[in-house]
């Protein structure tokens, strides 16, 4: 399976008030064709960052470094009606849809918009492909719905209709950014179906990315999570929660409650997540790892290849199997 | 002195019956009656408009009853309070912690000032005995003196939550209300506050009611529970029975949503059905 | 409701204090800063240092230039100029600063209370403001002149009730917002009465915005009373003030003599655009922190 997107040592600072800050250092990852990867983490760990550096959507005065290849072409080196295709090819679903959508067009306005304009699509055609793709993320009467303004859906059909919107142009890749985050979670489960579903159908690539590890895992071939700003982890997604690699993805599954026990406590590790430029050097998660050691601090830690996975721990070997223990080492 | 908080021996701390609150034409919850038994905790389950907020609402008196009667600590609380007095008094018998950290902390207070204010307004306590509570409640919720001394500015939503959870304990209430006061946390700091409020619990024998869309939080948290959806409550019971076999359908439902090892989405093409509401 | 993730750059950007603040309004700022000073002094000391005596009268020195230490020459009725202006500066400034006070007072507490108890107490007050938004200050001070005879007094608290719609209506916006947020709820639980939670609570978080409106108002304020004394229903002839100055110079205008009308004038912009600029630096400067 050849590598549809490669992002390689991206590094990217943001400008601020009190000067640049790091927010992602040396993060690399791969999606092929077809495949879905989860994208894992907290706040500062530089996930919604990394979709949109891969987008081109990060603020002003960004600096980024690395490189992020879609399909052969650098990314980064796009301009104009260059980049006008490949934010066709790469569909970006946001986590507040009222937040990308204007409040006083009417749905099919929004929908037949980039189909108009950059397809020079007839305008009854694109209506007809808009009603089709809203029949597909299961929005019955579409017809009616193409004419109503989104304060009369609610967040959930109006999600629906981003992500109906996000197919029109036929991406190769869609990004999903904490896509349902803000929904019920009835809503959710079935906002999730209907993505993994036209995803398979049509062979999409998918870069999911979330807060909440048992969601990436259900819909996601394989699971990346990061912390800090770096890949800590990456793995097959069924296997992530059963045999994690890294302590902070152990971490991660031990933190959510049991659905079906109540346990005395839950095993939490101390300290708040951090941004990159916020944490030290040597490994990130020393300060809040139950197995840290005095070398923890002092080293670099690096991404090692481990039983089909990739980790970014020094200890990672040794502390295979025992992770979930809840024990400190 | 102020009056003292009376629990009764064996009685319910808080009872609901027939609680109804009606919007214009809307009617937001309808008929809703459960107990919440001293040293126990109950979750109200929900999503979007099943009316679970408006319900906590109602029991602190941020929204007034159409209909139905609130006792807390044996007292009613069905009509609003009319004096200061009255209104402290309910201020020491249920409390609670909102949901977002971000707009739950004056500003411009920082949590030791806000926990003495709440202190004098309540107490004649002197200055040294205040300050020595704060210092309690701090310790409490896991916060240092660096950080119950800081502006809001400066905290973590985690640790905003935390000075939240100080700050309605202060008065040593009955009854915390906890609505989604989690749900907008990380992941690890969730656990971290949820083993906070496990070891108050333990501590201070004190009532939770803990709205949540959150199943496995609820199931941590809660002993027994009652789904609500559209205003009405559908079930009621015990946690684990609620959970491992719902009888209802819209929590079989929700229960089915909750990903999890081996969960794959379903499309529930029944809900397409129906004709789903315009807006929820 | 679910679980809203909190954009890592939000959180760690924080308002800069105060003093980071300060020291963004720059060159503009400052020269700002230190016209609004001198215009203080003047007013609270004009009256102590002035090198001659306002009132002191010499018809022979009438429209004369500058001569000797009279920097500025004298005026129509050969009185020094600059001891006037310095002397004026008193009532301009000062009467400007009280309609603003009172503006804002006015103002704020109709903004809290309307915010605070809302329904038909805000429909009603607000539906009283805008009745009194039909009239122009101006209009109101003539009015104030023509009832209680004309004085600065009369003139700036008819200017001060103008005003006041104004104020409330911007402020009913923010008092709103704070009303709303849980924090103020959480105190209501807590069994806080509505006067702590207005005065201690609600109203030191929008006090940044009431400053701002204060200053605003203030410009306004001078230009309108230097106007009203200009038509002379504000302060009298002959007590010295500026907007009084601006009409006692009108002959000498005429007559190619424009010192006395144009200081005055000067004076009155330069206090107004400090004023303007200072406020509208101090808005940005707090603005750019947060992108």
């Amino acid at each position: 399976m050849s590598a549809l997107l490669q992002v390689r040592d991206l590094t990217v600072a943001l400008q601020m008030d009190s000067g640049p800050r790091e927010v992602i250092t040396g993060t690399s990852l791969e999606i092929g064709e077809g495949e879905a990867m989860g994208l894992v983490g907290e706040s500062g760990s530089g996930k919604s960052m990394t979709a949109k550096a891969i987008a081109r959507l990060l603020p002003d005065g960004a600096k980024v470094t690395g490189s992020v290849t879609f399909d052969g072409t650098d990314v980064l080196a796009l301009t104009g009606d260059a980049l006008l295709k490949h934010r066709a090819q790469v569909a970006v679903v946001f986590q507040d849809p009222r937040a990308h959508i204007n409040p006083v067009r009417r749905i099919r306005d929004f929908m037949t918009e980039a189909l108009r304009i950059l397809d020079d699509v007839p305008k009854a055609e694109a209506t007809r492909k808009a009603a089709d793709a809203l029949e597909e993320v299961g929005i019955d009467d579409p017809a009616k719905r193409l004419k109503q303004f989104p304060h009369e859906l609610s967040g959930g059909m109006l999600q629906r209709v981003m992500i109906a919107t996000a197919l029109l142009s036929e991406p190769r890749l869609l990004l999903a950014d904490e896509c349902t985050t803000a929904l019920d979670v009835t809503t959710q489960a079935e906002v999730m179906a209907i993505l993994d579903e036209l995803r398979r159908d049509r062979g999409l690539s998918m870069l999911f990315i979330t807060h909440d590890l048992e969601l990436a895992g259900a819909v996601c071939d394989r699971t990346c999570v990061m912390y800090a700003g770096q890949v800590v982890e990456t793995r097959a997604a069924s296997r992530l929660h059963q045999d994690p690699l890294h302590p902070y993805s152990a971490a991660l599954v031990q933190a959510r409650p049991d659905i079906s026990s109540t346990a005395q406590r839950l095993v939490a590790i101390p300290g708040r997540p951090v941004s990159a430029f916020e944490a030290p050097s040597g490994c990130r998660f020393a300060p809040r790892c139950p197995h840290v050691l005095e070398s923890c601090r002092s080293q670099e830690q690096i991404l090692d290849q481990l039983d089909g996975g990739i980790v970014r721990c020094a200890r990672a070997t040794e502390l295979r199997g025992r992770l979930l223990d809840g024990a400190h080492a | 002195m102020p009056e003292a908080v009376s629990t009764p021996d064996g009685g319910p701390v808080l009872s609901v019956r027939g609680l109804r609150k009606v919007f214009g034409t809307q009617v937001a919850v309808d008929a809703v009656t459960f107990d919440l038994l001293p040293g126990r905790s109950l979750a109200i389950v929900g999503e979007s408009g099943s009316g679970k907020t408006t319900v906590a609402r109602m029991i602190v008196g941020l929204e007034k009853p159409t209909a139905g009667e609130i006792t807390a600590c044996g007292r009613d609380r069905s009509k609003p309070a009319r004096r200061g007095a009255e209104r402290k008094l309910r201020g020491r018998e249920v409390q609670i912690v909102f949901q977002d950290p971000y707009s739950s902390l004056d500003p411009r207070q920082s949590g030791a000032a806000l926990i003495d204010e709440v202190l004098r307004v309540h107490h004649d306590h002197s200055v040294t005995d205040r300050k020595r509570i704060v210092g309690e409640l701090a310790e409490i919720v896991g916060l240092d003196q660096r950080q119950i001394n800081a502006m809001p500015k400066a905290l973590s939503g985690g640790q905003r939550q935390r000075v939240a959870i100080a700050r309605a304990l202060a008065t040593d209430p009955r009854v915390l209300i906890l609505d989604e006061s989690v749900a907008a946390l990380d992941v690890s700091i969730q656990a971290q506050v949820l083993n906070v409020l496990a070891d108050i619990r333990d501590e201070r024998g004190i009532s939770y009611v803990l709205i949540s869309h959150d199943l496995a939080v609820v199931r941590q948290l809660t002993e027994d529970a009652i789904v609500m959806q559209r205003g009405v409550v559908v079930e009621q019971g015990r946690t684990p029975d609620i959970l491992d076999a719902p009888q209802h359908a819209y929590t079989q439902m929700l229960r089915a949503s909750v990903p999890g090892p081996g969960w794959k989405p379903q499309r529930m093409r029944e809900r397409l059905l129906r004709a789903e509401p315009a807006t929820e | 409701m679910s679980a809203e993730i909190l954009d890592p750059i939000a959180e760690v950007e924080e308002a800069a204090p105060s003093r980071r603040r300060l020291r963004k309004i720059g060159i503009i700022g400052w020269v700002s800063v230190g016209v609004i000073a001198v215009a203080l002094l003047l007013a609270i000391f004009g009256p102590i240092f002035r090198p001659f005596d306002p009132n002191a009268s010499d018809l022979s020195f009438a429209n004369v230039g500058p001569y000797g230490s009279h920097i500025l020459g004298f005026d129509g009725q050969g009185r020094d100029v600059l001891s006037r202006l310095m002397v004026g500066a008193r009532t301009t400034v000062l009467g400007a600063a009280f309609v603003a006070l009172i503006a804002v007072t006015i103002g704020t507490s109709l903004a809290i209370v309307t915010a605070w108890f809302g329904g038909k107490i805000d429909a009603s007050l607000s539906a009283g403001l805008d009745v009194l938004f039909a009239f122009p200050g101006i209009l109101l001070a003539v009015v104030a002149a023509a009832v209680f005879g004309p004085s600065l007094f009369s003139a700036g608290l008819a200017l001060a009730i103008a005003y006041s719609p104004y104020v409330a209506r911007v402020l009913r916006g923010a008092a709103l917002k704070q009303r709303a947020m849980t924090y103020i709820a959480a105190l209501e639980v807590q069994g806080f009465g509505a006067w702590r939670l207005c005065v201690r609570h609600l109203l030191p978080n929008i006090s940044s915005l009431i400053v701002a409106q204060g200053t605003i108002l203030f410009g306004f304020a001078m230009v309108d009373l230097a106007a009203i004394s200009f038509l002379g229903l504000g302060v009298q002839s002959p007590q010295a003030d500026w907007g009084v100055m601006v009409s006692e110079g009108k002959t000498g205008l005429l007559q190619g003599y424009p010192i006395v009308s144009l200081a005055a004038v000067l004076c009155i912009v330069g206090v107004v655009a400090a004023v303007s600029f200072l406020g509208e630096r101090l808005d940005a400067s707090s603005k750019d922190v947060r992108r």
